[in-house]
């Protein structure tokens, strides 16, 4: 059983913590599928089930957390990068991938617990294609993530969209690698305080 | 008797040609004889008072870019032979295979002009140009590109690109430099800027930001700048219409990007194409103002097509195929309405292409490298765009009747080059 005073320090130390972690950017993500290609499409769509499957199980085990302290600021860290986790895009594609869908599925289930929150959806591009092209394709990109969001249940004025086009890579490679690092959509936390765990 | 009478009607026509040339109107035509299909060779003599030399080099640099001229250089020697005290050696300077010969005088009023028709033996030319001081160097050399550009259209009969210049972005700022490589300077301090685009008049341009997203016009005589439209979602690519009363640009929202026109007067923006949720950007105005070219991914992935300027009559332009899915992309309508530069995707890289609104053939202009962007300038024969070839992407500008190439800019990597019209200032 925990006593009052421990009880109040806790609440405190979510709330500051949540309230840090909220405003924090971009945490470290997994490593994104390969591109598309002809011989690489039956192990892309492996890895995307694995990747869907693993994120769903995240989802679930979110609301399971909060029993302690250590427990509390993990659930919080765990919260934040299911919100800020990026996504992926094939090449020239604004279409979202199986594991696209799984990572905002996860998405969704935080912001439907946390009505406070929004976000601000950046779409992003590799550097082929021509500066204006990559900006209205990295606004279609935000635009897809947004849209499976809402049918999702989350509101759409939660929910912001812009596009960096090819700006802002987040690899500055020229091979296949680092192009499918750059085509992408981040996701910044814009409001809200502490998270609160999704309903089990 | 006869003899002395040629003589006196000679001597008669020398004094007549310099002032009946004074009063030849802006773009006139001398007509030089010399092979057709061949360069006109032209020798540029030496003046004499200050800043003479300086005015010889620009105008042989000018008139070389120009790719109309054979400037011929003459060194010490063959200059002195060539003789310039009363009159040009006329057979020294037709052994050298020139058809004109061009000198000019700094006075105290400005710049003297003197064109000579070799053949002919005769001054076929005489011109003066006020010009401003020294000390205002952008403006000196911009006079003497505009008298490049005059001698180039009296020889040849059309008119140069010497007084023009190139908007491009580096660095998140939008420049500007000279068609020579001079000049070079920033215009704005704004973040973010994309795609700089001319007015027709020269005084104004427009550009993009994406932070925040808006299409900003920015007066080149004042400084000032305006943002025309923004909000929420992308504003890309903006051109003026032909008439300058108008802006075309793309403008992206959840639902997809389209072309839209806003009056420079104000009112706000309306849409003309219809691309249901596809991506439409980047318009390039047919000369006469009836068309427009634009990238549309509405196949699947970027082509060229053209729509009428109220949005109807849609039409695929470059060749799609089934199953092929490079990019194409950046169209820059021709001057003379008869083609449309662009950017093709050719394996893993870009080529400028040019394709004939005639018969649709394609004709690719580059190979080395990757190449992107094409501007056209004024003449219609000459195209700046951006390559890697040298390591770093830079402006090159491209002859495209003989494929001579010039690089244009050094330095940090640049992109998004867009030629000015023919300028006043």
């Amino acid at each position: 059983m925990i006593r009052r005073p421990a009880v109040l320090f806790l609440a405190l130390f979510l709330t500051i913590g949540g309230l840090g972690a909220c405003r924090r950017k971009v945490q470290p993500d997994p490593t994104p599928l390969p591109a598309t290609t002809v011989d690489g499409v039956a192990q892309r769509r492996a890895d995307s089930i694995t990747a869907a499957t693993a994120a769903r199980r995240r989802a679930d085990s979110l609301a399971a957390l909060g029993s302690s302290a250590g427990d509390a600021q993990r659930a919080q860290r765990e919260l934040t990068q299911s919100l800020t986790q990026r996504i992926y895009f094939d090449y020239d594609r604004d279409q979202l991938r199986d594991d696209a869908r799984a990572a905002l599925d996860a998405k969704a289930v935080v912001l439907i617990a946390n009505p406070a929150v929004s976000l601000t959806i950046t779409g992003h591009t590799d550097e082929r294609g021509t500066a204006e092209y990559n900006l209205a394709l990295g606004q279609k990109r935000a635009a897809q993530a947004k849209r499976y969001l809402e049918t999702k249940g989350v509101v759409g004025a939660r929910l912001n969209t812009q596009s960096l086009g090819d700006s802002q890579p987040a690899s500055t490679g020229t091979d296949e690698g680092s192009y499918q690092q750059n085509r992408r959509a981040e996701f910044e936390v814009q409001h809200g305080g502490a998270l609160m765990p999704p309903r089990p | 008797m006869h003899s002395s009478i040629v003589r006196a009607l000679v001597a008669l026509l020398f004094i007549a040609v310099p002032l009946i040339a004074q009063e030849t109107p802006r773009g006139v035509r001398i007509g030089l004889t010399y092979d057709a299909g061949t360069k006109p060779g032209v020798v540029v003599l030496p003046g004499r008072g200050v800043g003479s030399d300086s005015v010889r080099a620009i105008l042989q640099r000018d008139l070389d870019l120009g790719d109309r001229v054979n400037v011929i250089v003459l060194d010490g020697r063959a200059l002195a032979d060539a003789g310039v005290a009363a009159s040009p050696s006329w057979p020294v300077l037709a052994r050298l295979g020139a058809a004109a010969a061009v000198q000019v005088t700094p006075t105290a009023a400005g710049l003297h002009l003197a064109v000579y028709d070799i053949a002919k033996q005769t001054t076929a030319l005489v011109r003066d140009y006020p010009t401003p001081m020294m000390s205002d160097a952008r403006a000196w050399r911009a006079q003497v590109h505009g008298l490049a550009d005059d001698l180039e259209e009296a020889i040849t009969g059309t008119r140069g690109i010497s007084r023009t210049r190139v908007l491009f972005e580096r660095a998140k700022r939008i420049w500007v430099v000279d068609s020579d490589g001079e000049q070079m300077m920033p215009v704005t301090e704004v973040s973010t800027p994309l795609s700089p685009a001319w007015h027709p008049n020269g005084t104004m341009i427009a550009f993009s930001t994406y932070v925040p997203a808006q299409i900003i016009l920015h007066d080149l005589t004042t400084g000032r700048s305006r943002a025309l439209v923004g909000g929420n979602g992308v504003y890309i690519s903006p051109v003026f219409t032909p008439d300058g009363a108008s802006v075309v640009y793309a403008h992206g929202t959840d639902d997809g990007t389209d072309i839209y026109t806003a009056a420079i007067a104000g009112g706000g923006g309306r849409q003309l194409s219809v691309g249901r949720g596809s991506d439409n950007v980047s318009p390039t105005f047919s000369p006469d103002g009836r068309r427009i070219a634009f990238t549309s991914g509405r196949a699947g992935h970027p082509e060229i097509y053209t729509m009428d300027a109220d949005g109807t009559n849609v039409d695929l332009l470059t060749p799609l195929e089934f199953g092929e899915n490079a990019h194409r992309a950046s169209p820059d309508w021709s001057p003379d309405g008869r083609s449309i530069a662009f950017q093709s995707q050719i394996g893993p890289t870009f080529q400028v292409m040019t394709i004939s609104l005639r018969d649709r053939s394609l004709k690719q202009l580059t190979s080395d490298g990757r190449n992107e962007y094409p501007s056209w300038a004024p003449d219609g024969r000459h195209l700046v765009f951006v390559s890697d070839r040298s390591g770093v992407k830079q402006l090159w500008v491209l002859d495209v009747e003989t494929g001579r190439t010039r690089q244009l800019t050094r330095g940090a990597a640049v992109r998004l080059p867009a030629w000015s019209p023919r300028l006043s200032n």
